[in-house]
């Protein structure tokens, strides 16, 4: 009966929306709603058709002729498989990305740690300092570190140990500001309690601390390879010719000349790449907290991470 | 509980790496914008000691980004792309964080992952999708001419001012939606219930409380999003790269990968720097202010 009864009601609210709908299409949610997804779709169907056509048959990017894996590894000399440029700009922003994690992680942690707790003289600038990477206009980074290598640091000069420490230079600040998220939000009666039941400060770290910042490290990592992916400022300035570019240099030179399908072809795989490890880190967040979300809120505070 | 050089100690890495690679490096653009040009040899001769700079290109830099100098219509340009650009983006970008912080319901996750998504893929891989829709037998040239709004396909990537622009609002919007959303979505309802009980009308509401609360994230956006344009070179050179809608990026680019003069791209450098350090500065202080608040929570 009364199933019957929320089942009728049901029926009427959705014929009472349709005639709302017809006497005032614009009422405001409507014209909300016609917005939000007009942007969605604007903002992504672009990228998909671009994805698209990295399977075109033909040369074109702006004709369809039928699926085909060809540039991806079926045509013997222009394919993301078979070109040695396009191979090695792919080997080249993995190769940037990896260290990049590998040196940005642990220098981030210790560094969110460190401002997080210390309070004595030097401790602000050293927080002014970590703030600045994150405001500062690419092209004045990019600037920046090309004078430095070619006028003072000349050893090291441009090229891929260049683009490893500039890299490493931006990445470090999202670093900080994602683990000390979830330093703040853990706060310090974990360890008092490790200590009050007799561990060392080195175990406490390593024991206590350690284990409950492994979610945001997780997530760190995957942001900073994120990052250090989709960059292109930075390792245009520091690269030192074909030899250093990295995909998004490939695409760009690329979009300037006469594109062929296999840069949609890279600039997909690349992305794919990215996605993935942040959906990886995504979950690894989610496997790594659980038990700790509290409904809702925590909800957005793990969101809050990836908005970065 | 701890010793006392534990925390400085922990953090020493990460700073000294900023001072080498972040604090020294800007001041090295700094030295080499106030120093000297090799007259053999035409290269950039930084001069380290404040004490003995030499003002000369910096000056001359100004003169030329003066009403009447070869730079002022390039910076009147970029100001104007950046503006415009930033006034479409809010335009397009507050209902859009309005209607996912207050009526999305269910779809509010599946939103907010969607206008996530963007920022995380490439931005030279969302221009490669432009130039691919807008060359001359793209899908946006067929669709206007097969809706006859267009009698001729029209050469969009030839140097178009609306081309730029409408790349650069959509390369940087996502940064922007994202702030906004979460300064609409922190507003608490009750204020609103209270407005509209108190006899305010939907508008006036909007007007006097909605608006009123969400203008740290329309100012933090705007920022975040202002600051990168400025520096722009990139977007410009991909869908247009014609020298009538090049901006001031575009301008450093080329002293020092064209142009052999790295003095002057240095002296651009710096002044654009300065001119940008009210936004970066109001963008820090907030990020400061939202740590602070988090620390007390």
């Amino acid at each position: 009966m009364t199933a019957v009864a929320e089942a009728r009601r049901g029926e009427l609210s959705a014929l009472y929306r349709v005639r709302g709908w017809l006497r005032n299409p614009w009422a405001r949610p409507r014209f909300l709603v016609l917005v939000t997804w007009s942007y969605v779709l604007w903002s992504l169907v672009p990228v998909l058709i671009a994805v698209q056509f990295s399977f075109n048959a033909t040369r074109s990017r702006t004709e369809w002729a039928g699926f085909s894996a060809r540039w991806y590894w079926g045509d013997p000399v222009d394919s993301v498989w078979h070109d040695p440029t396009l191979r090695h700009a792919a080997i080249q922003s993995l190769k940037l990305a990896g260290a990049d994690v590998l040196i940005a992680t642990p220098i981030g942690v210790l560094l969110a740690i460190g401002l997080a707790r210390w309070t004595g003289w030097g401790s602000r600038p050293s927080n002014f300092l970590m703030l600045f990477p994150l405001v500062t206009p690419e092209i004045v980074m990019g600037v920046s570190l090309l004078l430095i290598f070619t006028q003072v640091f000349t050893f090291i000069g441009t090229g891929t140990i260049a683009q490893i420490l500039g890299h490493v230079t931006f990445s470090i600040s999202y670093v900080v500001v994602i683990v000390r998220g979830r330093l703040f939000s853990i706060g310090r009666q974990y360890e008092e309690a490790a200590a009050d039941l007799g561990a060392s400060p080195t175990v406490a770290l390593t024991r206590v601390l350690l284990p409950l910042l492994t979610p945001a490290i997780v997530a760190s990592a995957a942001v900073v390879f994120a990052i250090s992916i989709d960059d292109f400022v930075i390792s245009q300035w520091l690269s030192s010719g074909g030899a250093t570019d990295t995909v998004p240099i490939r695409i760009y030179s690329a979009t300037r000349a006469a594109p062929l399908p296999s840069t949609n072809a890279i600039a997909t795989v690349m992305m794919l790449f990215t996605l993935l490890s942040l959906v990886l880190a995504f979950l690894a967040w989610r496997v790594f907290t659980r038990g700790e979300r509290r409904a809702r809120a925590g909800q957005t505070k793990d969101l809050a991470v990836f908005e970065l | 509980m701890y010793r006392r050089w534990l925390w400085p100690g922990f953090a020493f890495p990460g700073v000294l790496w900023l001072i080498v690679l972040f604090a020294v490096p800007f001041y090295a653009v700094i030295a080499v914008a106030f120093g000297t040009v090799d007259p053999v040899l035409l290269q950039a001769d930084p001069i380290w000691n404040p004490l003995n700079w030499n003002a000369g290109w910096i000056l001359e830099v100004l003169g030329r980004l003066a009403p009447g100098g070869t730079f002022f219509g390039v910076a009147l340009r970029t100001i104007a792309y950046v503006a415009i650009a930033l006034a479409l983006s809010l335009l397009i970008g507050y209902p859009v964080a309005y209607y996912i912080a207050r009526h999305a319901g269910r779809m509010k996750s599946i939103l907010l992952v969607l206008i996530i998504l963007p920022l995380w893929i490439s931005y030279l891989m969302r221009m490669l999708a432009w130039v691919n829709l807008l060359a001359s037998d793209g899908y946006v040239n067929r669709f206007l001419t097969f809706t006859h709004v267009l009698s001729q396909p029209r050469d969009w990537l030839g140097g178009q001012a609306s081309t730029v622009i409408l790349a650069l609002v959509y390369g940087y919007i996502p940064y922007l939606i994202l702030p906004l959303f979460a300064a609409l979505d922190r507003i608490d309802q009750s204020h609103l219930e209270a407005a509209r009980d108190l006899g305010a009308s939907p508008w006036s509401t909007f007007r006097t409380v909605t608006l009123p609360l969400s203008k740290a994230g329309i100012l933090g956006g705007a920022v975040l999003i202002t600051l990168p344009m400025f520096g722009d070179y990139y977007t410009p050179d991909i869908v247009s790269g014609a020298p009538r809608t090049s901006m001031i990026g575009n301008q450093i680019d080329f002293y020092f990968h064209y142009g052999g003069q790295p003095t002057i791209g240095a002296a651009i450098t710096v002044i654009l720097a300065a001119f940008l350090t009210v936004l970066m500065a109001y963008y820090m202080w907030t990020i400061h202010r939202a740590s602070r608040e988090v620390r007390t929570v």
